[in-house]
């Protein structure tokens, strides 16, 4: 199962354009890229929070935990579909191998921002830290895409 | 995965208000999930986006395709939803020709309002449809769909529920189902079916 869960939002998001034209960000060994959320309606329902993190080093690292000044409560979370029915549990971890990339990427692992102190607008962009187990701290800035987007407006803007 | 194995283990013994019980116990021993009814043995009723009420019956005639969500959440829905969209474009003026629902699993929260501000963002021939928590139970069961409320720790709470969209002829018979993370190249074909 869990291979298959890594591969699946990884190809989402290379399939859908090159990266140029999205910042990145560097932390030791680590890459972190199309950082992405969308619009919200207000502020009572969660928000998401996506984005690919490649491992260019030889050790394995994960991400453990995120915050946001946006919301009082992130968390990790996996899209998880069993016989059928879809949970998102929360995730303790999301593993970055070695040499690897993960996505967090529609229908596989994604951050979930509960507790909104302002609603989402598309165009604007906030703060995300991102904490991993060796690699440590980095603060991201991650787009808002429209409600109905599939990936980062960086992608797609000019194209 | 602990917690959702957890669950959904829980989830295949008891249901969300009793209404599934009377059938669990045919259901509990088979992994393999049950097919919904022909949508002309479907008995709910509910209440679309436009408060307008909407029976299994209404939709006769015209093949059908039907997701059950919610709008708080924030990966699944949204994903499948914009899935839908997409199909509804590649099918081009055909799709006119398909009824498309979400029925909510979140009656609580997911008001005929609530959901009229929802679905605008997707496609405007999409329907949002709500009701009593009964009545949505009822729903669920003719459509063999499976729900559960799972609290939060803020006290807040998310719902687990069956992701796959439901494919109808415009007879009513029950034609497939699109998994979620189903390949597209499966999932036009399977659509151009229903519309034949």
């Amino acid at each position: 199962m869990r291979p298959i869960t890594l591969a699946l939002p990884f190809i989402l998001v290379a399939g859908a354009a090159s990266a140029e034209g999205c910042p990145s960000w560097q932390i030791g060994d680590l890459t972190i890229t199309n950082a992405w959320s969308r619009a919200t309606i207000g502020t009572n329902r969660p928000a998401v929070f996506y984005a690919e993190i490649a491992n260019a080093g030889s050790e394995d690292d994960a991400l453990v935990t995120i915050s946001t000044p946006v919301a009082e409560m992130p968390m990790l979370h996996e899209t998880v579909v069993r016989d059928g029915v879809a949970s998102m549990p929360h995730a303790m971890s999301v593993p970055v191998p070695a040499g690897g990339s993960v996505g967090l990427a529609p229908g596989g692992f994604h951050g979930m921002l509960m507790g909104l102190n302002a609603a989402l607008a598309q165009g604007e962009s906030f703060p995300m830290t991102m904490t991993f187990e060796k690699a440590g701290e980095v603060t991201v800035e991650v787009g808002i895409s429209a409600m109905n987007a599939r990936g980062p407006e960086c992608l797609t803007d000019g194209s | 995965m602990l917690g959702a194995g957890a669950a959904l283990t829980a989830l295949a013994g008891t249901l969300a208000l009793g209404a599934w019980r009377s059938r669990g116990l045919d259901d509990a021993g088979s992994a393999a999930s049950p097919l919904p009814l022909p949508l002309s043995a479907m008995g709910w009723e509910l209440t679309d986006h436009q408060s307008r009420r909407v029976s299994a019956r209404d939709w006769l005639g015209r093949p059908a395709m039907i997701f059950f969500g919610f709008t708080w959440c924030p990966d699944v829905c949204p994903t499948t939803l914009m899935d839908i969209a997409d199909w509804l474009e590649d099918l081009g003026t055909d799709a006119d020709r398909l009824t498309v629902a979400l029925i909510t699993v979140d009656p609580e929260r997911d008001t005929p309002e609530v959901l009229a501000n929802y679905v605008q963002h997707f496609d405007p021939r999409l329907i949002g449809l709500t009701g009593s928590p009964a009545q949505i139970a009822r729903a669920a069961q003719d459509f063999r769909v499976r729900y559960e409320k799972i609290p939060r720790e803020d006290g807040d709470y998310t719902m687990n529920h069956t992701a796959g969209v439901f494919l109808f002829h415009a007879d009513g018979r029950f034609a497939s189902i699109i998994d979620f993370h189903e390949d597209r190249a499966f999932a036009l074909p399977k659509l151009r079916r229903i519309l034949t």
